[in-house]
């Protein structure tokens, strides 16, 4: 089994749901992101998306925008990104899921980024603008690598579609909570819960949800019905306010812990 | 020759498709059944013509441009005069297009990008035609650098949202268009502005811009008996440009020339010219030339004229240049602002920044060529909104 289908596994015998933040690979520098991430995998989180950076990410919100402009100011590059899941590696096991965008990908070519991603240690990818109908050209070369193709999921999707997708799916599906971009519109958790148990019924593979989950309490409704509960905006905010402080990892294991704990209670 | 593009799933070769969120697909899908429904539909295309002849001013003249030609001593020079439809600009043919399908798929509200604000108020003018909501998207530079568009938007009851992410400027105002869809695509309808975007975009787009081309090569036929033997136009995403070309794609004696905007140069880092200087690339939900930097993260265009500041080009431009059915070149600001002078002096014609760039190389080519040759160049817009950039480039305060 993959990391992955380990970890979900596990939380299922324990009937638990999966925390799953997201943050940006080198905001505020790489040698903090690493830190993050063990931060975070210390304190609850059972798998990590790590978002990499690209000029013109059309599916965020003001944060994550801000979030990769910083990054790519700090001199972020693809290369860079995998060596810090080179190096996160050594030590920690939490599964890690790239996210982003498919040109840095593309232009770093198809194959050497799926060579190199599965060598560093890279467990999932998902790409914000590359739907199944576009993937044929970089499905084949992940599969053969090891790492899952993870699937969005909209609102907007039609029944038929949404039933093709999820028989399709590897990792876990993503299920994004509502039509907008990243971080900007509060959640209905009733709306996503019907979605989602929809979504549950067409496939074995979990199901997470994520897009607009900021606060415990959003995480802890979510968390009822979803298999994983992405949270991305409010954290990448957590660590903009604080990078360069000393307050910076306490700030976020606290900020992680207490989702957890909504999950656990 | 056989030149069927895009195919089925919207590539035009290796370029093109749709990549974009999976909250758009949906959107994508129902906008090219609804595009296919009415292609071949004659009722839709007699209102697309109706409105094409009556409000937008169809067919444009085909102006011999017997001055210019002399001067330069070469081929004759004919102006494609789509200075002259309403609006000022061949932006329009398609706004037209795409709010009539709007319409038939029950949309009531428009959301548009904007570079120079000439589609912009294409949009906003036919959104008011129609009665309909519209939302324009501009960079805060645009907005500075074309003031009077901006009012001419909100005039004709348009609400514009300044954009002030990345340079801000035409591709942030895409970003910020897609950004506000993805919200709000149950109920809106995206009129991308250029041959770019993800598929159908493209292809509806090239085939609403076609009438300029398709009546260019009738009305060439009576002033010379012939087809051109080059068409040129200039190109930032190349919406006019493909609308020129596509009726002449088949007819492999006829050149088809595309101008990129060259800014202070193509060996500098600031210029537009994707074609010539970039690299393959994804970005606005297809596949195509783009400007980037080695780690595939889009890098800054620069024009002097707004409607070329674009870091990528329309993907079927990127699929001709491939197979060489069409050549792309560039121009510099400096070359750009001569030729604009030029025209306006010689043929009492002030064009667009734009278009300057297209005249700009007819005067490179035309001398070249024998007195016998004719080329075909699209005049895609006036340059009554470029006046206050030239004068600066002029150091003249007005």
């Amino acid at each position: 089994m993959t990391r992955i289908e380990t970890t979900f596994a596990a939380l299922k015998k324990k009937q638990e749901t999966a925390l799953i933040p997201f943050l940006t690979a080198g905001d505020p520098d790489i040698t903090t992101t690493a830190k993050l991430i063990r931060t975070l995998a210390e304190n609850g989180a059972d798998l990590i998306e790590l978002g990499v950076p690209f000029s013109d990410p059309m599916a965020d919100g003001p944060t994550i925008q801000a979030a990769s402009e910083r990054a790519l100011a700090a001199g972020t590059t693809v290369e860079k990104v995998l060596q810090l899941v080179a190096e996160v590696r050594t030590d920690c096991q939490v599964p890690l899921v790239l996210m982003g965008y498919y040109n840095p990908v593309f232009r770093y070519g198809v194959e050497r980024f799926a060579t190199a991603a599965a060598a560093a240690g890279v467990d999932g990818l998902l790409l914000v603008d590359l739907p199944p109908e576009e993937a044929g050209e970089i499905s084949g070369v992940l599969k053969k690598a090891g790492i899952a193709m993870i699937t969005l999921l909209a609102p907007t999707t039609p029944p038929e579609r949404m039933q093709r997708l999820a028989a399709a799916a590897e990792g876990y599906l993503y299920y994004v909570s509502m039509t907008g971009v990243t971080g900007t519109q509060k959640i209905t958790p009733d709306d996503i819960r019907a979605a989602v148990e929809n979504i549950q019924g067409m496939t074995e593979v979990p199901v997470g949800v994520g897009f607009g989950i900021t606060t415990a309490e959003d995480a802890k409704a979510v968390g009822e019905f979803a298999d994983g509960v992405v949270v991305g905006s409010a954290l990448v905010k957590i660590i903009a306010d604080n990078a360069g402080s000393d307050q910076l990892l306490p700030r976020v294991a606290t900020f992680i812990t207490e989702l957890k704990q909504g999950l656990l209670a | 020759m056989s030149y069927q593009f895009p195919d089925e799933r919207g590539h035009f070769g290796e370029y093109g498709g749709r990549y974009v969120a999976e909250t758009l697909m949906p959107a994508l899908l129902e906008l090219e059944e609804a595009y296919n429904a009415v292609k071949d539909d004659p009722c839709f295309r007699e209102e697309f013509e109706y409105y094409l002849k009556n409000y937008v001013g169809r067919p444009s003249p085909l102006y011999f441009a017997q001055r210019l030609t002399e001067e330069l001593g070469g081929a004759k020079i004919y102006l494609k005069r789509e200075d002259l439809n309403h609006t000022g600009a061949h932006k329009v043919n398609n706004t037209v297009g795409q709010i009539l399908l709007a319409r038939r798929m029950g949309k009531k509200k428009v959301i548009a990008e904007t570079g120079a604000g000439q589609h912009g108020v294409a949009t906003a003018t036919v959104a008011a035609l129609f009665g309909m909501e519209c939302e324009i998207f501009m960079g805060k530079e645009d907005i500075r650098r074309q003031a009077l568009n901006v009012f001419r938007m909100k005039l004709l009851g348009a609400k514009v949202h300044e954009c002030t992410s990345g340079t801000a400027t035409l591709k942030d105002a895409m970003n910020d268009a897609l950004r506000h869809w993805v919200t709000h695509v149950r109920d809106t309808f995206y009129v991308i502005g250029t041959v770019a975007g993800p598929h159908p975009y493209p292809q509806l787009v090239r085939d609403f811009q076609s009438v300029i081309g398709e009546e260019a090569k009738v009305q060439l036929q009576e002033a010379e008996g012939r087809l051109p033997d080059a068409a040129i136009a200039c190109i930032g995403g190349g919406s006019n440009a493909m609308g020129t070309f596509y009726p002449f794609i088949k007819d492999r004696s006829v050149r088809l020339i595309g101008v990129e905007a060259a800014g202070l140069g193509v060996d500098t880092d600031k210029h537009a010219a994707s074609i010539s200087a970039g690299a393959p690339g994804v970005l606005h939900g297809n596949k195509t030339y783009l400007l980037q930097d080695e780690d595939g993260q889009i890098n800054h265009a620069h024009s002097i004229s707004a409607g070329l500041d674009y870091p990528g080009v329309g993907p079927e431009h990127a699929h001709l240049q491939d197979i060489g059915r069409a050549e792309y070149v560039s121009i510099t600001d400096d070359e750009a602002l001569e030729a604009f002078q030029k025209l306006t002096r010689i043929e009492g014609i002030i064009p667009a920044l734009e278009s300057a760039h297209a005249i700009a190389e007819v005067m490179k080519l035309a001398p070249t060529l024998p007195k016998e040759q004719v080329l075909l160049v699209c005049l895609s817009g006036r340059g009554d909104k470029d006046i206050h950039t030239v004068a600066d480039a002029m150091n003249v305060d007005l």
